[in-house]
């Protein structure tokens, strides 16, 4: 029953929490957000953004307000804290690192094929 | 500090429990709404784009369920899961009501009886350190433990190294003048050391001091605190005061404290010191005392006795007369104290464990058949997206409730239980069960409560959980599939019920055991005529009665006034009545027969010359005493019938002669006559060789009056004691009671009235519950197999033929339960054989009875389902569904 996910486990904290460096959000609107931006190839499943959403908020690297849309619509706006931006960097370094980790395996995998 | 704010930060979600379920709930419809406008754009119709933004939602339950589980405490579901037990319980709340009332029933019946055993077991000693306290006794062939003699344990105490103090207590009594008449009150005389050895301080004025039990010293008292209330009001000033114990002048030096309780002399009203030796202490061979020693540290309780043996052996050889064979006994204070009970108490324990497990396994059937009937809810929970482990828990959580509300109502009944059952316990027996103050509810009875509880938890929520994991959920949704599953289940409940009739079949087995022990022992051949006896006991006081004239005077002018009496036909003395203990005995010599200082151990009894023919012995050979054989005339003894074989066998032993160990000339007496034996000892105990003498020879103080009735005996009692008090008030005159009454109350026969009554009462509930059990198992079957019924019906199945396909399937459970249950009470009876009085423990009969009794339940029990089976109409079977 775990929600079906395209995204590497731990990575939608960090791109939740990327997404909202440019501006408040609503929930749908990061989910389009982070479509658009990855080329839709990264879908968020609304299974998981709520809980992360909550998760975020727990933590205290997020906050919730409720404002109107352009369209003058009630929204639930989330916004990037103080203490958000600092876990987006660790995420951020620790989330290269690991990339860079990974590349020097495949790399070394090639030589000896 | 993160993890701080975190919690407040739940806390604050879980105040605003609303707002943050609204919040959600709002933003999840946006979201979809938005979604829903996405698809508009893509040229989906708007009703569809509705219906294509939810599905790809998803369920919005179990995603806001998922957010909720962030900020949610874990007990947030679990009181879902309680409130909707609780709903569920309601629903069917008659079925509720039994489970809880059975398992009250169990948990409140095994806790009361824990709480017993607790206390005796556990915690019998009120003392400091009360593992290092010893009984210290000397032992012999006869009596593995049996008294000390003062002046052994005076070499006892000089000689060990293994006790850091070792001291003595005996019985005494004194007559205490109350109003117009004299009250004799039970006291002890103990050793300088006594409360220092138990560690017990007086809360009011001083313990005895080292060297005041030597002769000689001067006359003084401690009180118990209940006798310094009841007798002199509580006054602070009674230290230092002189009282009157029969007569003599005693100083009060001391009061102890109210929790003081000595189990072995209960009752005791006043410690004196031991003083002046008596007349029977000036002989090392007068056995009269018991000790009590701590362990010094490190020692243990075998080292100590193997000193003790030692020093038993050495003094055996100093002084072969009095010593030859005399050994050592060294126990635990409290296993001597408990050795009687335990047998008893750890019986009633089983049986009340065993009534729990019935209970248990009984609710367990009934929440199987509910889970069973609740297919489809468990069915459609999971369709809606409950998870296994979701609705497992939710059979936990019912589980659970109904233990804890059993739990609570078992505990109320447990309290109850406790205080009714340790006011049944005679007065005179609880008095010498100093534990009894220890039974209630505290931690040990709380954690027995906890652990019953939670037993009953576990196996009602494993019984509908395991049989949920071994299912299908899409199976419960098709309502007429009835797989092999279902059969499995089936069989499981009647797999419990045979378990439940097996211990219906123990319980029952051992209540008719110790019921016919209890008949047997009511009904022992005991050697004389035990209906219309009036007995009294007499104490003469030592200052009016000290010389042994005065004390044969006594004795006839109380025969002749108390024969004279109407309705009394003949009167005796005796200075032990029958049916009390193997006690009071003497070693014997019979000239002639080769004697190597070896004790022979026989009863010895003092009577008026009428006190056989009163009690209506029966002579065998030779003749009974007459008025005649007195102080004046040569000693003549009769003698029982085990006495008689074993001392003479195939001789006469009318006309023998019997003598001390030394045949010293002044202690030889001819046999003059041999009875049938009366029984002296306790019913149960085994009967042994006595040798009455005549009262004349050797009178006491202390004696008792048997007078036998023409009429009700009962009525006679008043009037013995108020002729008595009339002869001389200073008598102290007291315990009178019938014969019968007095084989009654007798300790063994409480005993196993007690377990007898227990055991049955557990054993009619046991039989109850399992009775029950056989008929919700049968006519659930029936219920599940109405359709398969009516098609045999309808196929041309007699009525006759369903009738007994039903009670066949009835009688296979009820048949492997009996027989299970017969095997394992043989097994129980023997467990418990030390209880049983004249009966085995594979007594046919009682067997027998048992099998009938559930034999005939079981079939009443089935009956009703199968009648019901046997009318089913095929017609409305077959349209039903």
């Amino acid at each position: 029953m775990a929600p079906k996910s395209d995204l590497m486990p731990g990575t939608l904290d960090m791109l939740i929490l990327k997404t909202l460096t440019r501006a408040p959000l609503h929930g749908y609107g990061i989910a389009q957000s982070i479509k658009r931006v990855s080329d839709e190839v990264l879908t968020v499943e609304e299974g998981s953004l709520y809980p992360a959403l909550q998760r975020l908020l727990l933590q205290g690297w997020v906050k919730a307000e409720w404002k109107k849309t352009d369209t003058n619509r009630r929204a639930r706006y989330y916004t990037l804290t103080a203490a958000g931006r600092k876990q987006l960097g660790i995420e951020v370094s620790e989330f290269q690192k690991m990339i860079a980790a990974i590349g020097r395996v495949l790399e070394d995998a090639q030589e000896i094929a | 500090m993160n993890a701080l704010v975190r919690l407040l930060r739940r806390f604050a979600v879980l105040l605003r429990r609303q707002t943050f379920d609204q919040d959600l709930q709002d933003e999840m419809a946006f979201h979809r709404e938005q979604a829903a406008k996405a698809f508009e754009a893509d040229g989906v119709a708007p009703e569809a784009a509705r219906l294509a933004a939810i599905r790809q939602f998803g369920n919005a339950t179990l995603l806001k369920e998922r957010s909720h589980h962030v900020f949610s405490f874990r007990l947030e579901t679990v009181a879902q899961d309680l409130r909707f037990a609780v709903r569920q319980l309601r629903r069917s709340s008659g079925l509720a009501l039994t489970a809880i009332l059975v398992l009250s029933l169990g948990i409140g019946v095994s806790t009361a009886i824990f709480g017993f055993v607790d206390a005796l077991l556990i915690q019998p000693l009120p003392y400091p350190n009360p593992n290092r306290l010893v009984d210290i006794d000397e032992s012999e062939t006869l009596f593995p433990r049996a008294n000390l003699s003062r002046e052994d344990y005076d070499d006892w105490k000089r000689l060990n190294t293994t006790l850091s103090s070792l001291d003595v207590y005996g019985g005494t009594g004194f007559l205490l003048r109350s109003g117009s008449i004299s009250e004799p009150v039970p006291a002890a005389r103990v050793s300088d050391g006594f409360f220092h050895t138990l560690g017990v301080e007086p809360m009011l004025g001083r313990g005895f001091r080292p060297g005041e039990d030597k002769p000689g010293q001067p006359k003084i008292a401690i009180l118990t605190y209940g006798t310094w209330m009841k007798r002199f009001g509580g006054r602070r000033d009674l230290i230092g005061q002189s009282i009157s114990l029969t007569g003599e002048a005693y100083t009060v030096v001391g009061v102890l404290p109210r929790s003081f309780v000595f189990a072995p002399r209960a009752g005791v009203e006043f410690f004196v010191p031991l003083l002046d030796k008596t007349g029977c202490e000036q002989r090392r061979s007068c056995h009269n005392l018991d000790g009590v020693g701590r362990l010094r540290d490190g020692v243990t309780v075998q080292a100590a006795s193997a000193e003790m043996k030692a020093i038993a052996a050495h003094l055996a050889l100093q002084y072969p007369g009095s010593n030859n064979g005399q050994g050592a006994s060294v126990l635990p204070l409290s296993e001597v104290l408990v050795d009687k009970l335990r047998p008893t108490l750890l019986t009633l324990l089983a049986g009340a464990g065993l009534l729990l497990l019935i209970a248990c396994v009984n609710v367990a059937s009934l929440m199987l058949v509910r889970a069973e009937s609740r297919r489809r809810e468990t069915a459609v929970r999971g369709a809606l997206g409950a998870t296994p482990a979701r609705l497992v828990r939710q059979f936990v959580t019912e589980g659970l409730l109904l233990a804890g509300m059993g739990c609570s109502a078992g505990v109320v009944l447990a309290v109850v239980l406790m205080s009714l059952l340790a006011r049944v316990i005679p007065k005179p027996m609880a008095q010498a069960m100093s534990f009894l103050d220890g039974v209630g509810l505290h931690l040990h009875t709380a954690l027995f409560v906890a652990a019953a509880t939670l037993m009953a938890a576990i196996l009602l929520a494993a019984t509908p959980a395991l049989r949920l994991a071994f299912r299908e959920v899409h199976q419960g949704l098709s309502e007429g599939g009835r797989g092999a599953a279902s059969r499995f289940w089936s069989r499981l409940g009647a797999n419990l019920v045979v378990v439940e009739l097996a211990v219906a079949v123990v319980l029952l087995a051992g209540a008719g055991l110790l019921a016919k022990s209890f008949y047997r022992l009511m009904h022992v051949e005991t050697g004389f005529d035990t209906s219309h006896l009036a007995t009294v006991y007499v104490m003469a006081p030592a200052n009016l009665y000290g010389k042994p004239e005065q004390k044969i005077a006594l004795y006839h002018q109380i025969l002749d006034r108390v024969s004279t009496l109407p309705g009394v036909q003949l009167a005796g003395l005796t200075d032990e009545l029958p049916l009390q203990c193997n006690c009071d005995t003497d070693w014997i010599r019979i000239p002639g027969k080769s004697f190597h200082g070896e004790h022979n151990e026989v009863l010895q009894r003092d009577v008026s010359p009428q006190y056989l023919t009163a009690l209506k012995a029966k002579l065998e050979r030779g003749r009974m005493f007459t008025e005649a054989d007195d102080a004046n005339h040569p000693q003549v003894i009769i003698i029982n019938e085990s006495m008689a074989r074993k001392y003479f066998p195939g001789e006469d032993a009318i006309g023998k002669l019997i003598g001390d160990g030394d045949l010293t000339p002044k202690s030889m007496r001819q046999v003059v006559g041999v009875i049938d034996d009366v029984r002296e000892g306790a019913a149960d105990d085994e009967a042994w060789p006595a040798e009455y003498f005549s009262i004349y020879h050797g009178p006491d103080s202390y004696f008792e009056v048997a007078a036998r009735a023409s009429q009700d005996e009962k009525a006679l009692l008043p009037e013995l004691v108020k002729t008595l008090r009339a002869i001389n008030p200073n008598l102290g005159v007291y315990g009178e009671d019938t014969m019968t009454g007095l084989l009654s109350s007798s300790q063994s026969a409480l005993l196993h009235r007690f377990s007898a009554w227990l055991v049955g009462g557990f054993a009619a509930l046991a039989l109850m519950l399992g009775v029950v059990g056989l008929y919700g198992v049968v006519a659930y079957s029936v219920s599940q197999r109405t359709r398969e019924i009516g098609v045999r019906m309808a196929l041309g199945a007699q009525r006759g033929a369903i009738h007994r396909l039903i009670l066949k399937e009835a009688g296979w459970v009820t048949g492997i339960g009996m027989i299970t249950g017969l095997v394992c009470s043989v097994a129980a009876a023997h467990l418990m054989r030390s209880l049983l009085f004249a009966v085995h423990a594979w007594d046919f009969t009682t067997l027998m009875g048992v099998a009938a009794v559930l034999g005939v339940s079981a079939l009443l029990a089935s009956l009703i389902p199968a009648r019901r089976a046997s009318s089913v109409n095929p017609v409305e079977a077959l349209s039903t569904e």
